[in-house]
């Protein structure tokens, strides 16, 4: 569902370019406002939860799209945690639909998909595994990389029981904004991938925005 | 696909209940619902790096479905495949809905306690699962999306997820060869879709067979590039055994 936000990023309390490759880490207070900019069109910014007063609890994709009976993420879709508890809404989305059943690109799932040959190239999870292991304090481990979401990601569920990655329906400019129900830690890789037509073999950076 | 026709081994495991044991390469897990309308939630590790385990996300994406049926394999997040599905009656399994927590459970069935009903409480998928995964050090940091055997859940084309109510029936049978040993956790707890108003409790019974070997036309081998690709990485991982 296509909803605009009414939120002027002039007044932004926090304002941050994320290269594609890179990762992002920083905690989203209860009653705060996270957006997610898509700067250039059809890039996948890969992005996990957790409470950030105790991250064993942590999004679940599985409870989040069983609770709202959809499979898809877009306005009006609360994330829910391994504990069941909203962690965050989406109050605005600018794109319709965004994937939680694809996962991450690993270097492991990069040799299946693609070639054996392609284990070194960057992804995801290297991005995430560089975050916990950077930031020791957190208390995050491999353990902890779950199911993620993958916002501005085109991934339709056929009646069938088929999966596709279609082309992206994101574009320049197109945003996702989410309200924190609780204190959340935002973990995001901007994905590296340079192996899959959906964002075109170029992976662009993307803007994270914060209101108080 | 099995080398032996008789099983190695044969047991039950009651509804609600929870069990989990090590599978080990090469050999067969026959799953089969008792008494119809089973649901069987389950995870997968590797016991030499409980690290390495069932990936959802990877095993729909490498092979382009949202069911998991014959034909398909099970993925670790590092690349390998834990076990193919060889067999199977139903055609469609849930591997996306996640599991049952007590309060879901309570809310849908009610509560009771060990102290009403003995070994008929109402147990959860949830709890089942952090109960088995303790045996092996593991816990709440290594739950992942589980599959739901026996069950299937459907999607309209706007996304729109529903519960199939009456998809498995009594002797329905899914045979899983795995292709690497596997600390494998499983709970009988009710599906998380269900609303069948008394709270269901049907039986699993699991039969261990002796494998035949993997040829190179094997179907689940063989079913897509990524599952082929699968099967090499477990070979190197084997390589040097």
């Amino acid at each position: 569902m296509i909803k605009e936000s009414s939120l002027n990023p002039e007044n932004a309390a926090f304002r941050e370019t994320v290269p594609a490759g890179e990762y992002f880490l920083k905690v989203v207070k209860a009653g705060e406002t996270l957006r997610i900019l898509d700067l250039e069109g059809n890039q996948a910014a890969d992005t996990l939860f957790y409470n950030a007063s105790d991250p064993t609890e942590r999004y679940s994709a599985a409870d989040t799209i069983r609770t709202q009976g959809n499979v898809y993420l877009t306005a009006g879709s609360k994330l829910m945690s391994s504990e069941n508890n909203v962690m965050l809404e989406i109050t605005a989305d600018t794109c319709g639909r965004h994937d939680t059943l694809g996962g991450a690109c690993s270097a492991e799932s990069n040799t299946t998909r693609y070639t054996l040959e392609k284990k070194c190239m960057h992804s995801c999870r290297d991005s995430w595994l560089a975050a916990v292991t950077e930031h020791d304090d957190l208390g995050l481990s491999k353990r902890d990389l779950t199911h993620n979401i993958n916002f501005f990601m085109n991934v339709p569920v056929t009646a069938e029981g088929g999966l596709t990655f279609a082309d992206g329906i994101s574009d320049a400019g197109k945003y996702v904004e989410l309200e924190a129900k609780m204190d959340v830690l935002v973990m995001i890789s901007n994905c590296p991938q340079l192996n899959n037509p959906c964002n075109a073999y170029n992976p662009t950076p993307i803007e994270v925005l914060v209101w108080s | 696909m099995l080398e032996t026709a008789a099983p190695l081994y044969d047991d039950l495991i009651p509804g609600g209940s929870h069990w989990s044991f090590v599978m080990r390469k090469g050999h067969v897990l026959r799953l089969i619902d008792e008494t119809g309308h089973a649901n069987v939630g389950m995870l997968m590790y590797n016991p030499e790096n409980p690290l390495e385990r069932y990936n959802m996300p990877d095993t729909l994406k490498n092979q382009h479905t949202f069911k998991l049926t014959k034909g398909h394999v099970l993925l670790s997040d590092m690349g390998r495949v834990f076990a193919s599905i060889i067999h199977d009656d139903l055609g469609w399994h849930d591997t996306v809905s996640g599991t049952c927590d007590a309060s879901l459970v309570e809310q849908r069935w009610g509560r009771k306690t060990y102290q009403q009903a003995h070994n008929h409480y109402h147990r959860n998928g949830l709890t089942s699962f952090l109960n088995e995964l303790a045996k092996y050090g593991l816990g709440k940091k290594d739950l992942t999306a589980n599959l739901n055997w026996f069950s299937r859940v459907k999607t309209d084309d706007n996304g729109n997820m529903s519960y199939v109510s009456d998809h498995s029936h009594a002797g329905a049978t899914v045979d899983l060869r795995f292709e690497m040993d596997t600390i494998v956790v499983l709970h009988t707890c009710p599906h998380p879709l269900d609303t069948v108003p008394d709270y269901p409790s049907h039986p699993l019974r699991y039969q261990l067979f002796k494998a035949a070997p993997v040829t190179d036309a094997d179907l689940c081998k063989t079913s897509s590039p990524e599952a082929t690709r699968a099967f090499a990485n477990t070979a190197l991982y084997h390589l040097m055994q």
